[in-house]
């Protein structure tokens, strides 16, 4: 009888114990491996490759939590700007007949400066920074 | 060779460097009175046990935070939102920094009825106080990394009371906030404090403090000593290893569950990211453990007399500071008789005072 | 004696000495002697160092004729020499457009400014009033101001844009004045509680139309009833075309109802909502009975937007639910703005007047919703997997906590010293 009893509590206890360590170190395990996308602040992000975006077009990124437009002028110049419009934060496009910004929402219409050009819009589109390394495209915050 | 022969060799060769049998014996004798507050020993070990777990924790943030205001709330996220367990991590790490100053203030009132602190444990105690003094730097200090709203304006708020000392509270603030705001400098500074300088001191101290401990043995409340006097060696007693060890043991385990259970059902917000530039929300208040202070200097008025009633309001928290400090000092008469009831009268009014205003700062 | 010329030359160069520095450019004797004066005499000297013509170098002496250089009164002030007096107000306008009309003499000041300022006020109503004499109406000064004239720009100006409506609600909003003319005085109070004035007044939002955007300002003319979509559609474009195509528009034509004043009145223009389509404050039933298609089409109109409002309301709290416990859903968040925006397409869409119309942004809104509702609960089911998680754990606790309580049982049981 003593001797079930004493195997029964080395077995609570040794299985026990293992479990709750593991329980412990596979998450701190977890925890040490980077994840996927190893930054922290959307102070930067890739936006794609040069080939995806063809000459005076724009398209729409995801830069944080929040949308920016990407515009590629011709084959080697670039804008970049935060897609949310001043007006009421919807999210404008790319006009390429006219090179300018456009809000579906309420007519607004922006330059290639995010400066506003008719409607609306109380203050210019935030502008970002674009920077080809290689044949990837980075928007990045202005310092 | 057989399993139990290796066993021999390889502890023997530690055993011929490391001098181990000593510390083998002294464990071995090491015992814990058991009488009827013997359940009270158990907060210091679990107090230890929770600074472990943030020195764990917090080793694993470091991983991943950055201490400037463009990334920390951002880095934070990061943690919580993409990091594996980062949520666990996290919240883990705020909860026990909470139940750590709430087992240390239960650790040091037990001490104080227990009479612990008595001669020839001064020592232990003022080692004891200036640990609680870290903690509560560690919590002021980590409070504001995550660099939300509230940590911003807690710690404005907290610097500026430090602002109002005479004499030396303008150089105090500019030290603290490492300029004359509270900004990059400042979360730069506290980032240093919190995982270097802090870690540093509370080492020592609790070598200290863990050394005298070991030193004194455990202490026995006056009415034990009483109890048996003339016949000290039938006190009952609890071998530490294994018996006082396990049931630690089973302590801490429990806290584990609990911080994980908290950690799982009630995580830790994230808040909105500090902007210098906005205004205080209303109802800004200090994390708990500064609510009755806190509390107390909203209630004096601006001015006592012609005196500036956040001066006196400080001045007072000085005072007791001090007097609780030298507790050992003045809670014996000059025979050496315990002060009884002066000492559990001013204990208890204490925490009255502490519970009561920090309530009251919750909830108004 | 000291011959008088000679005393007044005297008087002069000392005055000269004492006067400002802008006035030392050239001589204008018309301000030093009125400076010295009092009451009305003074006043239009002490405000002309401010006058946009002062600091063009025009003096008293370019609209009120007379002889700037001259000391003595007589001449200075001398019919011969072209002298008017106190102009009449009947004969402002002509006095000022003889140089604001004067293309080449303008241009030379500032190269793009108007100088049609006088042909379109003669088509105003004000215009066509002083013309025929009446003096009660206003003319150039009353708006601009007279001797301390700032530019339209500076916000000091009596007609810069922020302060515009009540320069003219001097007039339009007393009651004794305009009773003769059987206008109402209600415009300016009306005005101020539109969006428009909020935007202008709060905001300072300098683009956002007081009375002389719709109205004109020299030209000043309430618009045709016909045009009303037009004056509204400078500024609000896409509302202008979709009412044109709508059929709203030949109906409010044939009953001489104004376009977009008839919903949204002309000057109390409050901020819409989408009350405005049906309930107590629904302004389509003020003409559509509910049974009739009209009605119906408000009805359907209003409970298809608040629809999406309403499932894109439901995402909202799932997603902030799923934040805010620390679960990764900003994609979706993303997602859901877009949601918004269709929200406020629909609103825009309701302007075509016909549910086909609505229905578009309002079907892509739900679709956008439904989808990051999806993307919120598969959060919480995440949310739900920690738990598991948790539960598994405790469960490994638990375990060893009765390891180790038994353990301890055992030990103690095995009669060590132990005293109970």
């Amino acid at each position: 009888m003593a001797q079930d009893r004493r195997t029964l509590i080395r077995w609570l206890l040794g299985s026990g114990f293992t479990a709750s360590i593991i329980s412990f170190l596979y998450p701190a395990i977890k925890f040490m491996n980077p994840p996927s996308v190893p930054e922290a602040s959307t102070n930067e992000i890739t936006a794609g490759k040069v080939q995806d975006l063809k000459p005076n077009s724009g398209k729409i990124v995801k830069f944080g939590s929040r949308p920016a437009l990407l515009i590629r002028l011709n084959e080697t110049e670039w804008r970049a700007f935060s897609a949310v419009c001043t007006h009421l934060n919807c999210t404008v496009q790319f006009r390429d007949s006219t090179r300018q910004s456009w809000c579906a929402c309420h007519n607004g219409f922006y330059d290639l400066n995010g400066k506003v050009v008719s409607g609306p819009p109380p203050r210019p589109l935030e502008e970002f920074v674009v920077h080809v390394r290689g044949d990837e495209v980075v928007i990045s915050r202005r310092a | 060779m057989s399993n139990s022969g290796i066993k021999r060799r390889v502890g023997g060769w530690f055993e011929e460097r490391l001098g181990l049998d000593s510390i083998r014996q002294f464990a071995a004798h090491k015992t814990v009175p058991v009488h009827s507050a013997t359940y009270w020993y158990y907060f210091g070990g679990i107090t230890l046990f929770l600074f472990v777990i943030q020195v764990l924790t917090g080793v694993l943030l470091l991983l991943y935070y950055r201490p400037t205001p463009a990334e920390a709330y951002e880095s934070v996220q990061f943690i919580v939102t993409r990091v594996q367990f980062g949520w666990l991590v996290r919240s883990i790490h705020s909860w026990s920094a909470n139940l750590m100053i709430l087992t240390a203030f239960i650790h040091m009132f037990s001490v104080v009825f227990l009479r612990a602190f008595r001669r020839p444990r001064e020592l232990t105690w003022l080692s004891g106080v200036a640990l609680l003094g870290l903690a509560l730097g560690f919590g002021f200090s980590g409070y504001l990394l995550p660099w939300n709203t509230v940590s911003y304006f807690a710690t404005k708020v907290g610097t500026d009371m430090a602002a109002s000392v005479p004499l030396v509270g303008s150089h105090l603030a500019r030290f603290l906030r490492g300029g004359e705001d509270v900004g990059g400098a400042t979360l730069t500074r506290f980032f240093g404090f919190h995982v270097a300088v802090l870690p540093g001191l509370t080492s020592l101290l609790l070598l200290v403090h863990l050394g005298l401990v070991q030193k004194f043995g455990i202490s026995l409340p006056p009415w034990v000593e009483t109890l048996y006097r003339g016949r000290e060696k039938n006190i009952p007693q609890m071998p530490f290893f294994p018996n006082f060890f396990l049931r630690e043991l089973m302590a801490w385990y429990v806290a584990l569950g609990v911080l994980g259970s908290l950690a799982a059902i009630f995580p830790w917000e994230l808040g909105e990211k500090a902007d210098p530039f906005a205004s205080a929300p209303a109802g800004i208040r200090p994390e708990w453990y500064f609510l009755a202070p806190f509390y107390t200097l909203k209630l004096i008025p601006s001015h006592v007399g012609f005196v500036e009633g956040e001066l006196l309001g400080l001045f007072g928290f000085a005072l007791l500071a001090i007097g609780w400090t030298a507790l050992p000092f003045w809670a014996t008469n000059q025979q050496g008789a315990d002060r009884a009831r002066l000492v559990t009268g001013t204990a208890i009014a204490l925490l009255a005072y502490l519970v009561t205003f920090s309530l009251l700062g919750y909830w108004r | 004696m000291i011959p008088q010329t000679v005393f007044r030359n005297s008087l002069a160069s000392i005055l000269f000495l004492l006067l400002p520095i802008e006035v030392l450019e050239a001589k204008d004797s018309c301000v030093e002697c009125h400076g010295a004066m009092e009451g009305n005499l003074q006043a239009p000297a002490l405000g002309f160092p401010t006058d946009v013509h002062q600091h063009r170098g025009f003096g008293c002496a370019d609209c009120h004729g007379g002889d700037r250089n001259q000391d003595d009164p007589e001449l200075a002030m001398s019919r011969a020499r072209g002298f008017l007096g106190k102009i009449k107000r009947t004969a402002v306008p002509q006095l000022c457009a003889r140089c604001h009309s004067d293309a080449d003499l303008i241009h030379k000041f500032k190269p793009q400014q108007r100088v049609d300022q006088l042909a379109q006020y003669r088509t105003s109503v004000h215009g066509k009033k002083l013309a025929a004499g009446d003096e009660a109406v206003a003319n150039c000064v009353d708006c601009h101001s007279v001797h301390n004239i700032r530019e339209v720009r500076d916000p000091l100006s009596p007609v810069h844009p922020l302060n515009l409506p009540e320069t003219c609600a001097r007039c339009h909003a007393n009651q004794t004045h305009m009773a003769k003319y059987k206008i109402e005085t209600n415009q300016f109070q009306d005005y101020r509680k539109s969006v428009h004035w909020e935007a202008l007044a709060k905001r300072g939002d300098l683009s956002a139309p007081s009375c002389a955007s719709c109205h004109g300002n020299h030209g000043a003319t309430p618009p045709q009833v016909g045009s009303v979509a037009a004056v509204c559609g400078t500024c609000h474009t896409l509302f202008e075309e979709l009412y044109n195509k709508s059929p709203h528009k030949p109906v409010f034509a044939s009953m001489g109802m104004g376009g977009c004043v008839v919903c949204h009145s002309n000057h109390a223009v409050l901020a819409p909502s989408d009350d405005m389509l049906s309930g107590n404050t629904a302004v389509c039933a003020q003409c559509h009975e509910p049974s009739s298609a009209g009605g119906k089409a408000a009805a359907e109109m209003a409970q298809s937007i608040g629809n999406l409002k309403a499932e894109l309301n439901r995402s909202e709290v799932i997603l902030t639910r799923a934040r805010r416990s620390g679960m990764e859903v900003s994609e979706a968040l993303l997602e859901l703005r877009e949601g918004q925006e269709a929200l406020v397409k629909a609103r825009v869409a309701v302007h075509a007047f016909q549910i086909s119309s609505v229905s578009k942004p309002v079907s892509e809104g739900i679709a956008i919703s439904r989808e990051t509702y999806r993307a919120g609960e598969s959060a919480m089911k995440e949310r739900g997997f920690r738990r598991v998680g948790l539960a598994i754990s405790l469960l490994a606790i638990v375990a060893t906590l009765a390891g180790i309580g038994l353990a301890i049982r055992s030990i103690e049981g095995k009669g060590q010293e132990t005293h109970e």
